[in-house]
């Protein structure tokens, strides 16, 4: 029984850690910008699919070079999307934000069908595939890329927004727009820049799974829902309550997979998410909202 | 035209939809002056500074800085300019610590680090409790605190020209003195300020020029003293 519990923490953890990363990536343009962006889930998607199309064939890259390849690509796209698609909505109500943000994760979707068709594609392992035993579990060499690769990109991302002028910059953004163009804070840059990051968040998730969980056009869609859960349980613009409700959510899911059935792990995730924003409205981690003034 | 003004606006107006807030506003301010631009409540005080730093859009007229037009020119530019611009109401950046402000402040010259701290160290200076309190987030600090803090934070930006908007507004008389002082102070010092204020007695007190401000044109100007003396001015602002 013991050994069976740590198989799924261990599972859960390396799930959680793609949540988490995801709901970081919500977290930043939503601290940024007041839009919950719901392509997120897309910037994955669009991560493993191109680190796999770069990286396939003869002529392929090396997985490294697909991999910064893939990452740059994704920025792009989430640049393009803040300048082309949110930028012109300036000023408008946060559910037109919301449905342009669901409009772009469709319009995304469809170009990736286009593109590569319903076809499932997977990355090769990073470091084979031969599972390490913990005890009686066992774990893929993957999944501590995964759990790795999840735990440097949050502690960079915390590093940046509280020791960097340019992350405090984004911040300043976010409580105070006039306010930061009043100290010379070119705003629209670091809007830019805050989407194009957190594309690369998105981006990176989806080449550290791809090896396991495989990708196609539409893994963006129960991704993006997982990554929003994490970020409104952690509490919506809590960066690091979003990577502690991305985890929290793998734990769930995959405890209730194995101990109930895995028909139910997806639904019980969403109902301890509206327990918890029924009895804590602003997250499990988030501040009392008038900290948003 | 030639002129040795610092700041130059010329026949500025100004929209909010269909309504004009600014009705042909023109004014200057000459390098070292002190100059104070009072009126009621919906004047369109707050909307002359907005539109001069261009948060707010022009919608007719010029505004020359330094010898250049920066009538359309970019809000972060115009703060590279050496236009730095205290709001009203503080607009301090409440969930960041005090420092965090202040270094926000100096985001424009955030390359010059030597000078950054240079001046840091004399806003502690010249504020004492925003050192003391330099780790606390900005929105847990009082009213009067949080002016202190937007005025520190503007001179880290190295103003040339100092747009102030209302520093009275919500604070005891004690304050409000104190913070006249400060300002007396700074232009003293040697920066040009103009200062937008409701409390015309106090703007006036310490100006050297004066506008006065009615729904959205200059009605009057003169040197402070004049204006403090005139009899229509007392009526309306000085509650004689
Ligand atoms: N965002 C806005 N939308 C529409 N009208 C506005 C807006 N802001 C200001 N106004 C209008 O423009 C006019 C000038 O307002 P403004 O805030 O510039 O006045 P003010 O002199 O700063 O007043 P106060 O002393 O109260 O700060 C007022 O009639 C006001 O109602
Ligand atoms: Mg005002």
């Amino acid at each position: 029984m013991f050994d069976q519990i740590l198989q799924f923490l261990l599972t859960g953890i390396t799930v959680g850690s793609t949540y988490a990363l995801v709901g970081l990536g919500f977290a930043i343009i939503y601290n940024a910008s007041d839009v919950v962006n719901f392509s997120q889930g897309e910037f994955v998607m669009i991560g493993g699919m191109s680190a796999v199309a770069l990286s396939a064939g003869d002529t392929g890259l090396p997985l490294w070079a697909a991999a910064i390849g893939a990452v740059l690509i994704t920025m792009l796209v989430g640049m393009a999307l803040q300048r082309f698609a949110i930028a012109p909505a300036r000023g408008a109500s946060v559910v037109t934000t919301i449905i342009i943000t669901i409009g772009a994760s469709i319009f995304l979707r469809g170009v990736a069908l286009l593109v590569w068709g319903k076809d499932l594609f997977a990355l090769p392992h990073f470091s084979g595939e031969e599972p390490i035993q913990i005890g009686n579990a066992t774990i893929l060499p993957q999944s501590l890329w995964v759990m790795g690769g999840a735990a440097a990109l949050v502690m960079g991302a915390q590093y940046f927004f509280n020791h960097t002028t340019l992350g405090k910059a984004i911040l300043a953004c976010s409580c105070n727009k006039t306010a930061a163009h009043l100290v010379g804070i070119n705003v629209g840059i670091m809007l830019l820049v805050a989407y194009g990051m957190s594309a690369a968040l998105g981006a990176m998730a989806g080449i550290l799974v791809a090896p396991i969980t495989f990708s196609s056009y539409d893994t963006g869609v129960m991704l993006g829902l997982k990554g929003f859960s994490a970020a409104i349980l952690g509490g919506m613009g809590n960066p690091m309550g979003a990577v502690a409700g991305g985890l929290l959510l793998g734990l769930i899911e995959s405890l209730s997979a194995g101990l109930i059935s895995s028909g139910y792990k997806d639904a019980i995730g969403f109902i301890i998410l509206l327990l918890v924003l029924f009895f804590r409205p602003s997250g499990l981690f988030g501040k009392a909202s008038v900290d948003r003034v | 035209m030639p002129s040795d003004a610092l700041l130059q606006v010329e026949a500025l107006t100004a929209h909010y939809g269909p309504i004009q807030a600014l009705n042909g506003i023109s004014l200057e301010v000459k390098p070292g002056e002190l100059v104070a631009m009072v009126g009621a409540n919906g004047a369109g005080k707050t909307t002359l500074l907005h539109t001069l730093s261009n948060v707010h859009k022009s919608s007719g007229g010029k505004v020359i800085f330094d010898g250049q037009e920066i009538t359309r020119t970019a809000p972060h530019k115009i703060v590279q300019a050496g236009i730095c611009h205290i709001p009203e109401g503080r607009q301090v950046f409440a969930p960041l610590s005090v420092e965090d402000n202040l270094l926000l402040g100096g985001f424009t010259q955030r390359k010059n680090k030597a000078w950054v701290e240079e001046e840091l160290a004399k806003i502690y200076t010249l504020f004492p409790i925003l050192k003391e309190k330099r780790r606390q987030a900005a929105g847990t600090l009082s009213g009067g605190q949080q002016q202190m803090l937007a005025m520190g934070r503007a001179l880290l930006g190295r103003p040339k020209l100092l747009l102030l908007d209302e520093p009275s507004m919500g604070l005891a008389p004690l304050l409000v003195a104190e913070i006249f002082r400060v300002v007396r102070e700074l232009n003293e010092k040697g920066v040009t300020i103009l200062l937008v204020e409701q409390n015309a007695k106090a703007a006036l007190g310490i100006a050297d020029r004066g506008y006065v401000l009615e729904t959205g044109r200059v009605v009057l100007s003169a040197d402070a003293d004049e204006l403090l003396a005139d009899e229509a001015v007392q009526k309306a602002y000085l509650g004689h």
